[in-house]
């Protein structure tokens, strides 16, 4: 087998967590279909092997910070499918016990710190986490996870610059998908690279990677991480990928020109991946066992899902205080 | 007891808090070197070190996420945003971001922060630099709103909101900065959600928030005067509010004024008028009054700017004519 600076065993795991992105998605397109998760969802067909390659770099202890299109970045952290389906479905077995649903996954034991659905928001709050771990001399770093259209809101940019200023442990990644919601980014952005290049601004070093390369991905993650832990301070890092999906589940994506999603779809992550496996050395067989034991995996949380119980009505006044209920008089 | 200003009891609480614990925090524009544009932060810096007393860029998005992605990771985190009205700019953050995060994820984060600002008119800075806004905080679930009308109170409140295990957002009052008053020694802590009854008199209740309440004691001074007993009530906190107190203080004259600096509409007054109307209907002998500023935007000009916020003679004479 050939060998370089990715082993074995890492190699297998970011397969292994773009399959469960994929199947997991895709599982919860169908469930929409059948009406059995409601509201809106955002998938990330297509972006695997950004939450792979990042997620498969960090340490337990660091922090994901992602935006409501966190299904992929909550399942590579290793939060349990069926508490993701669950709350997506609005189950009592839901990550948050169907308070949230699939714009707010959060999973804190799995380093999850939220999935936060006003675009921008969550960039200053990875920043604080980012700010705190510096404070407390823990070593942890802050990835925060976003889209194209993240770039052109004020939050990015008040956020960039406090984690420059302040050299803090967190990494920025836009995962550029060519759209911002319905609308092609180049058309509503002064540059061509919606992050990287804005990237100087701050006085950070201007890096573009091939998202839809798991191995590429992972080693920017390495790199950026360890310069992050080792005190160096923050990196912007722009993912090029592409969506083969609709932006939610309402968007039949019709925007799209003719052809692109065929040319994109020959650079399918996974596609890609599994090539580069097998032409490494990896068994057939190993791969295709490890395809089903993902795909029984989806099944068996599909299941648990549906049986789990809808969420007690006692929760509607849990929680706002830590006190862990709502009053707000005596 | 010391005598301290009402800004003097601000660095004074926050000391106390960063002294016993070292995961509090302070963050804000203009509040270590030059401790802060009020001087409400002055010694910080000096005391405490740089990496626990930061001055920010003007970033008030950045400044409220970023106590808020600490608080969430371990550190008790107190942000200053220098006028209330600029909550305007990280309004998101508080409302959709802090308010929320607990009850979203079913308890699995913790936010104790302290968002602490200047408040209220009083400064002829016009109608952006000058707002009461507790009552847009007040109508966010998720959000604890204290606000202090005396340096005790500031000292006290500040610091049991420091302890409190939830985001609470303290309002300061600009127009009382400069007052003096008695502060405990030693370590003082108040308890959140606490109204104090000022005055206790027999024939109608006033209750004040604030700067307000300085003027409901001036106004009720001179309606003992014409014969008016008033019961004042300084409410301290908006959530958790101290209905009990209300209600027992409103029952015992029959007759309630509410003192508001910010303006009519769904002002805080509002709520507490229809938890009155609502439990307290046969007490009262006359209806509820309340006192506001009109439902607009504050003016600058001195004569202006008086004559919008409730005045001790705008008090004194509305209770006087409607109290009979």
């Amino acid at each position: 087998m050939a060998s370089d600076d990715i082993d074995r065993s890492t190699r297998l795991a970011l397969y292994r967590s773009q399959i469960e992105i994929r199947l997991l998605e895709k599982r919860a397109y169908e469930l929409f279909l059948q009406n059995l998760i409601k509201g809106t969802s955002h998938l990330s067909l297509g972006q695997e092997a950004v939450a792979a390659g990042f997620a498969v770099a960090m340490r337990p202890d660091d922090y994901t910070y992602c935006t409501y299109r966190g299904h992929s970045h909550t399942l590579a952290r290793g939060a349990p499918m069926l508490g993701v389906l669950g709350e997506l479905m609005g189950r009592r077995c839901g990550l948050m016990g169907g308070k949230g649903g699939s714009m707010h996954l959060t999973s804190v034991a799995h380093g999850v710190m939220g999935s936060y659905a006003i675009v921008g928001a969550h960039l200053p709050v990875a920043a604080g986490a980012a700010w705190s771990a510096q404070l407390r001399g823990s070593g942890q770093v802050s990835l925060c996870f976003f889209g194209d259209g993240t770039c052109n809101i004020g939050a990015f940019h008040e956020a960039l610059n406090f984690a420059a200023v302040w050299k803090l442990p967190v990494i920025f990644v836009c995962e550029n998908n060519q759209y911002m919601e319905y609308t092609p980014i180049r058309s509503v952005t002064a540059v061509e690279h919606p992050a990287a290049d804005r990237a100087a601004a701050y006085g950070l070093e201007r890096i573009v990677v091939d998202g839809n390369d798991a191995d590429a991905v992972y080693r920017k993650a390495r790199e950026s991480i360890d310069k992050a832990r080792g005190g160096g301070g923050p990196s912007l890092i722009e993912a090029m990928t592409y969506r083969t999906s609709g932006h939610s589940r309402a968007d039949p994506a019709k925007y799209r020109p003719p052809g692109e999603l065929e040319e994109w779809t020959k650079r399918d992550p996974i596609a890609l991946y599994r090539a580069r496996l097998l032409e490494l050395g990896f068994e057939e067989s190993e791969l295709r066992a490890m395809d089903s034991a993902v795909q029984r995996a989806v099944d068996e949380a599909t299941e648990g899902a549906k049986a789990s119980p809808t969420p007690p009505l006692e929760v509607i006044d849990k929680d706002v205080w830590a006190d862990g209920g709502s009053s707000w008089r005596n | 007891m010391a005598e301290l200003t009402y800004r003097e009891a601000v660095a004074a609480g926050i000391a106390q808090e960063m002294e016993r614990d070292e995961r509090v925090v302070f963050l804000g524009e203009d509040v270590a070197a030059a401790g802060g544009v009020f001087k409400t932060t002055v010694g910080l810096l000096e005391k405490f070190g740089p990496c626990r007393v930061r001055d920010t860029p003007i970033s008030e998005q950045a400044i409220v996420g970023a106590a808020m992605g600490a608080a969430m990771t371990g550190l008790r985190p107190i942000a200053e945003i220098m006028f209330s009205d600029f909550f305007g700019v990280s309004w998101d953050m508080i409302a959709n971001e802090i308010a929320k995060a607990r009850y979203m994820c079913a308890g699995q984060l913790a936010l104790p922060l302290v968002i602490r600002t200047a408040n209220g008119s009083g400064s002829r800075f016009g109608a952006q630099h000058s707002q009461s806004v507790e009552n847009w905080v007040m109508a966010v679930p998720g959000l604890k709103v204290v606000a202090p009308s005396n340096p005790a109170d500031v000292k006290g409140l500040l610091a049991a909101a420091v302890r409190d295990p939830d985001p609470v957002i303290f309002f300061e009052h600009k127009g009382l900065y400069a007052t003096k008053g008695e502060v405990p020694d030693g370590e003082h802590v108040d308890r959140l959600g606490t109204a104090k009854v000022l005055r206790q008199g027999s024939d109608v209740t006033i209750v004040a928030l604030a700067a307000m309440v300085p003027r409901a004691l001036q106004a009720a001074q001179r309606l003992e005067k014409e014969g008016i007993s008033a019961t004042v009530v300084d409410l301290r906190s908006l959530v958790p509010l101290d209905t009990k107190t209300l209600l027992v203080e409103t029952k015992k004259t029959g007759r309630l004024y509410t003192v508001e600096e910010n303006p009519r509409l769904c002002g805080w007054g509002a709520e507490i008028a229809s938890i009155v109307a609502e439990e307290a209907f046969y007490d009262l002998d006359g209806p509820i009054v309340r006192i506001t500023t009109p439902h607009v935007p504050l003016p600058a000009a001195d004569e202006l700017e008086d004559n919008t916020v409730p005045t001790v003679e705008r008090i004194v004479e509305t209770v006087r004519r409607t109290a009979g």
